[in-house]
This record gives structure tokens, C-alpha cells and sequence, in this order.
């Protein structure tokens, strides 16, 4: 699994890394069957200590912190993709029957 | 990898002590009964030591509002004479925009005072970013640890949102996938840095909500001339209920009515990964409020300083859809653009006020930030993505996980009462497992005596429910 982008990146650049901590089917005892069917999975961010490497390839960082870790690139320059969303029309009909309601309150 | 997973967690008390400075033992009895008050002494701080402590960082002192159009609303839909007024804490202007801050003061100036180098807490919601926050201020490293993916790297926006926030005050922010293995990722962390465990549930932790307890019974002094009738908590893990609880009562507000609400994820499993994408609030739901008031000591500590079952009068739920449509209706209505957790309190204040008399007061205990990812829009159409049918209509109808009914009219808003005595006697039943797979002891009169302030109920009761538990 890897994010769009750009698809390499050079020593000390921010970069964002994947690994699994636990295979499918190796995961703690009594948890959900449909958690125990996937990997256990973690991401963190860094500075790139490997001199060059593409993405998926494996790579070791510096975190923020100071620690060091090995995971494979999956993203260079990571950005933050959450916003506003999409249009919810019933909101709008929400705010149209409360102007209506507070009308007729204050009248 | 799975040895190595059981060799951990094998090691879990000894990380534990090493990592919060805290030697539980010395507040066990040996059986079920642990000296809670003694705990919250000897670790904890005073209430005018905290308030300094918090002083020191700008958090607290947050502004109280009445809530003027929402009251109106409300009486207008409520029997004659009916409608309390409605107030709200502004906790959202603390420095990391919610309450937790308060808790995080505390954590943070804690692990500075010991001599630790950093913090590390594992959350996906407010408390990190208060965490991260507090270190920022006091020039300690932070990592966070988050789940925040389900194995198709979906992520909720909030808790997406919540790293941003995170890395904004300088933390580190460890993202995992969905599972309960998470305590091991921490455990590891702690192991390997050596930092100190922010923990949500420590005694400093909770003793630091408190001081919110506290200005709420000023400022209704200040305002109303009296303490309030009645205060709604959100309810996740306890401790905003229990620190809030506790402060009311050291400013001598104890006839308060203490209400702990939750929204209604019922049905949804919080370790499922097909789940954790289904439902729209990551926290203040049943999932955490039910699981923690009756087994208060599930915590990521040996012993929880949140005991809500202790302060507990009423526990309600309302619905997500319900949530969502006061949240809109207080930036409409009230220009306050917050939440979305803490408005599971208003959504329940809303109601609650139309049954209770026009000069008495409830209180929306707190309000957190909102913005990308947090806002009801996001967060409504990350649903509808994830195939949750959103509709118009009776939000009684709604089915966690499968849908979101916001309200038609706001009369249509309603709240369930949880059956306060059934979560007493799981909490007993809890305990008494807990001993009964310990060599067989035998109940004592301080076992009796300490589940007794445990559910808010006197010997006598404890003594019955234990009948009904073993006939």
C-alpha cells in the first residue's frame, strides 16, 4: 500500500513510512475474526537517514523525537488530505425549519 | 511475534510503575478493596496546587454561556412552567481546544517534576493533542499513539485530523491499525524511550479535572446567585465524569444532579476493523462509557482514578443523529461552532431541561474545537461514503452502524435512561470475579464497604445485589 505522489526521496527529506507489526493470522489472542484476518500495521513520519529510496522500498528514519526506525516509504512530503467533506443537503433543511421555529419564538 | 506480544505484556505491571512513578501496591487491601480517596491523596495534588499548576499554562478558567435561544427552543417545545435554563462551559478555549487539557496539565508538569524527558499517551482524541500541547509548553518530547486506519488504510477524519493537531504542537504520532494490540505498541514505547505515561487515568490525570468541577459552581454563584440543578457530562472512559463530580463537591455543590450521557453506538464492536469506519463518533459513545463504568479498572493503569459509578445519579444515551442536529443548531442558534463529543451533553440538556422547572439551571459541562475533519459536514458525508444511510425523520429509528436519522422536527429529540442498578450490579458482578479466580478469598466488610462507594449505594443494597448475583 502506498500514497500518490512523489515516488522517491533523498536523505533528510519528511518522509512517511509503513510496516506490519503482526501478519494476518498472528495477532493477540481474542480479538474480533474479522481484525484477526488482517495485518497489524503502523505509520510514522521521519527524516530520511537512507540516501535515496523509492517508494515501497525499505528505509530508516529519524523521527521527530530522535528515535530511529526501519519501514518501508510510503510517502514523501506528506500531506494532511481531510477537509469539509461533501455537501450534506439535510443540513440546510436543518437550518431553514430552526430559522423557522426561532421566527415564530421571538414573535 | 506473538511471543514476543506475551513476553510484554507479561512485563506490563513493571513497565507500568517505572513509567507513571506510582507503586499501586500500597493502596491495595489484598481483595477487591483498594483505597481510592487515600490514592487520589497521596499522588494526587490539591485543588489550589492544580489550579496553579494550570495557571501557569493558560489552561481553565474557561467562559460559562447561557444559552439563550436553545432555552427558548426548548421551553417552546417543553409543558407549561417547564424548561430549565441552559448553560454551557466553553471548555474548547483552552489552549488545545478541550478539556482534556486539564488533565494533560497536570500529566505533563507531573513528568517534568520527575525528571522524565518525555510523555507518551495512547489516544485518538483531544487528549493527545493536549498532551502534545502541555510538552510544547513545558519543553518535553511527546509521542502519541494513535488507531487511526482500518486495513484499507481508511482513516476516521476526526482522528486523522487529531494527528495533524498532534504534529502541529511537535509530538510524534505513532498510526496503527485497528486492534487491541495497541497497548503492546505502547508498552514497547514506553520501554524503549523511557518517557512517562500521560496516562488518561492516573490520580494527577483526573485530580486535574477537578478545577473544572470547581469554577463551574463559581461561575453559576456568580451568575444564577445558586450551584446548578443539574450537570450533563459526556461519558467515555469516566474521568471527565469523576474529576468534574469531585470538584463540585469540594466547592460544596452537592446537590448538583450529576448526569452522564453517551451517544448510542450500540451493536458496533470497538475492536472490529469492518466496524470502525461504521460509526461517527470516536468517542463519549457506549462503547467506552458502559464497558468503563462497570469495570472502571480496564484502563491502561493498574488502578483507574475514574470510578464514575461513584458520582453516577442518572446515565442517559442519545442517538448520533441527535448529536449532530444540536451541533448544528448551537452554531444556528447560539454563533458557537463546537464539538463534536462533548455536544452529546447539550444534545441531553436539551431534553432534560423540558422536563425540569423553568428557574432551574443544567449545565453542558464542556465543548471541544471543531474544524476540517471534525465538523458535522465531514464527518456526515465520511458516513454516507461508508454506506451509513442518512435520512430526515424519528432518530428513534436509527441503527448504529447502518444509519444516521437526524431529527425532523427538534421535539423529535429524545433520551434513554440506562438502568442505573443493572450497571451497579455488573460492577459488583465484575468484582467479584475478579476475586473468585484469586484462591476463593472471602469477601470482607471493607470489600463490602468499598463496593458500596463504588455504585453510589449503601452496604445494605450491596449485601442484596450480591444476592442476585449468586442465588
Amino acid at each position: 500500500m502506498t500514497k500518490g505522489g512523489i515516488m522517491t526521496a533523498k536523505k533528510g527529506d519528511w518522509v512517511r513510512i509503513h510496516s506490519i507489526l503482526m501478519e494476518a493470522g498472528a495477532r493477540a489472542p481474542g480479538i474480533p475474526d474479522d481484525t484477526a484476518k488482517v495485518p497489524y500495521e503502523l505509520w510514522d513520519k521521519g527524516f530520511l537517514i537512507s540516501d535515496k529510496a523509492d517508494i515501497g522500498e525499505k528505509v530508516k528514519i529519524e523521527t521527530i523525537t530522535g528515535r530511529k526506525l526501519t519501514g518501508n516509504l510510503f510517502e514523501t512530503n506528506p500531506s494532511y488530505d481531510h477537509n469539509f467533506g461533501e455537501f450534506v443537503p439535510e443540513i440546510v433543511m436543518i437550518d431553514k425549519q430552526l430559522k423557522v421555529l426561532m421566527g415564530e419564538i421571538t414573535k | 511475534m506473538n511471543n514476543n506480544y506475551l513476553d510484554l505484556m507479561e512485563r506490563k505491571n513493571e513497565i507500568m510503575k517505572k513509567s507513571v512513578g506510582i507503586d499501586y501496591s500500597l493502596f491495595e487491601s489484598g481483595s477487591i478493596a483498594f483505597d481510592f480517596e487515600e490514592m487520589m491523596k497521596k499522588v494526587g495534588y490539591s485543588l489550589d496546587e492544580i489550579r496553579e499548576i494550570q495557571e501557569e499554562t493558560g489552561v481553565g478558567n474557561t467562559p460559562m454561556y447561557e444559552l439563550r435561544n436553545l432555552t427558548s427552543l426548548a421551553r417552546s417545545l417543553a409543558p407549561a412552567g417547564k424548561g430549565a435554563r441552559i448553560f454551557l462551559k466553553d471548555e474548547a478555549s483552552n489552549p488545545s481546544g478541550s478539556f482534556k487539557a486539564r488533565r494533560a496539565a497536570t500529566a505533563v508538569y507531573h513528568a517534568k517534576k520527575l525528571g522524565f524527558k518525555g510523555v507518551i499517551a495512547a489516544t485518538s482524541g483531544n487528549y493527545g493533542a493536549a498532551v502534545a500541547s502541555q510538552a510544547a509548553m513545558r519543553s518535553l518530547n511527546c509521542i502519541i499513539v494513535q488507531e487511526c486506519y482500518d486495513s484499507e488504510g481508511k482513516g476516521q477524519p476526526e482522528i486523522i485530523e487529531k494527528a495533524r493537531k498532534c504534529e502541529a504542537f511537535g509530538a510524534e504520532v505513532v498510526q496503527l491499525s485497528v486492534g487491541p494490540e495497541l497497548f503492546y505498541t505502547f508498552l514497547k514505547l514506553l520501554e524503549e524511550t523511557g518517557y512517562f505515561n500521560a496516562s488518561l487515568y492516573t490520580p494527577f490525570g483526573i485530580a486535574g479535572v477537578e478545577t473544572l468541577g470547581y469554577e463551574l459552581s463559581r461561575q453559576m454563584i456568580d451568575l444564577t446567585g445558586e450551584n446548578p440543578d443539574a450537570v450533563v457530562i459526556t461519558n467515555a472512559g469516566g474521568g471527565n465524569l469523576t474529576g468534574t463530580a469531585r470538584g463540585l463537591i469540594k466547592a460544596g455543590a452537592d446537590k448538583t444532579e450529576i448526569i452522564a450521557a453517551s451517544v448510542n453506538l450500540k451493536g458496533l464492536h470497538m475492536a472490529s476493523d469492518r466496524d470502525f469506519n461504521k460509526k461517527s463518533f470516536t468517542t463519549g459513545h457506549t462503547g467506552f462509557g458502559i464497558p468503563f463504568t462497570t469495570v472502571p479498572d480496564r484502563s491502561d493503569v493498574p488502578r483507574s482514578a475514574a470510578r464514575p459509578l461513584r458520582y453516577m445519579d442518572r446515565y442517559i444515551t442519545v442517538n448520533q443523529g441527535e448529536v449532530f442536529y444540536m451541533t448544528e443548531a448551537l452554531a444556528q442558534l447560539e454563533g458557537l461552532e463546537r464539538g463534536p463529543a462533548g455536544n452529546i451533553s447539550l444534545a441531553a440538556a436539551f431534553v432534560i431541561s423540558q422536563s425540569m422547572d423553568k428557574d432551574q439551571t443544567i449545565i453542558v459541562q464542556e465543548t471541544e474545537y471543531t474544524g476540517a475533519g471534525k465538523h458535522i459536514q465531514p464527518q456526515l458525508s465520511f458516513a454516507r461514503n461508508n454506506g451509513i444511510e442518512i435520512s430526515l425523520g424519528n432518530p428513534k429509528e436509527e441503527v448504529p452502524g447502518k444509519s444516521i436519522v437526524l431529527p425532523s422536527h427538534p421535539s423529535l429529540i429524545k433520551v434513554q435512561d440506562l438502568d442505573l442498578d443493572k450497571l451497579r450490579k455488573s460492577l459488583i458482578k465484575h468484582s467479584l470475579e475478579a476475586i473468585n479466580t484469586e484462591n476463593q478469598k472471602k469477601l470482607t466488610d471493607k470489600d463490602i464497604q468499598f463496593l458500596a462507594d463504588e455504585t453510589k449505594s449503601s452496604t445494605k443494597t450491596v449485601k442484596e445485589f450480591i444476592k442476585d448475583i449468586e442465588p
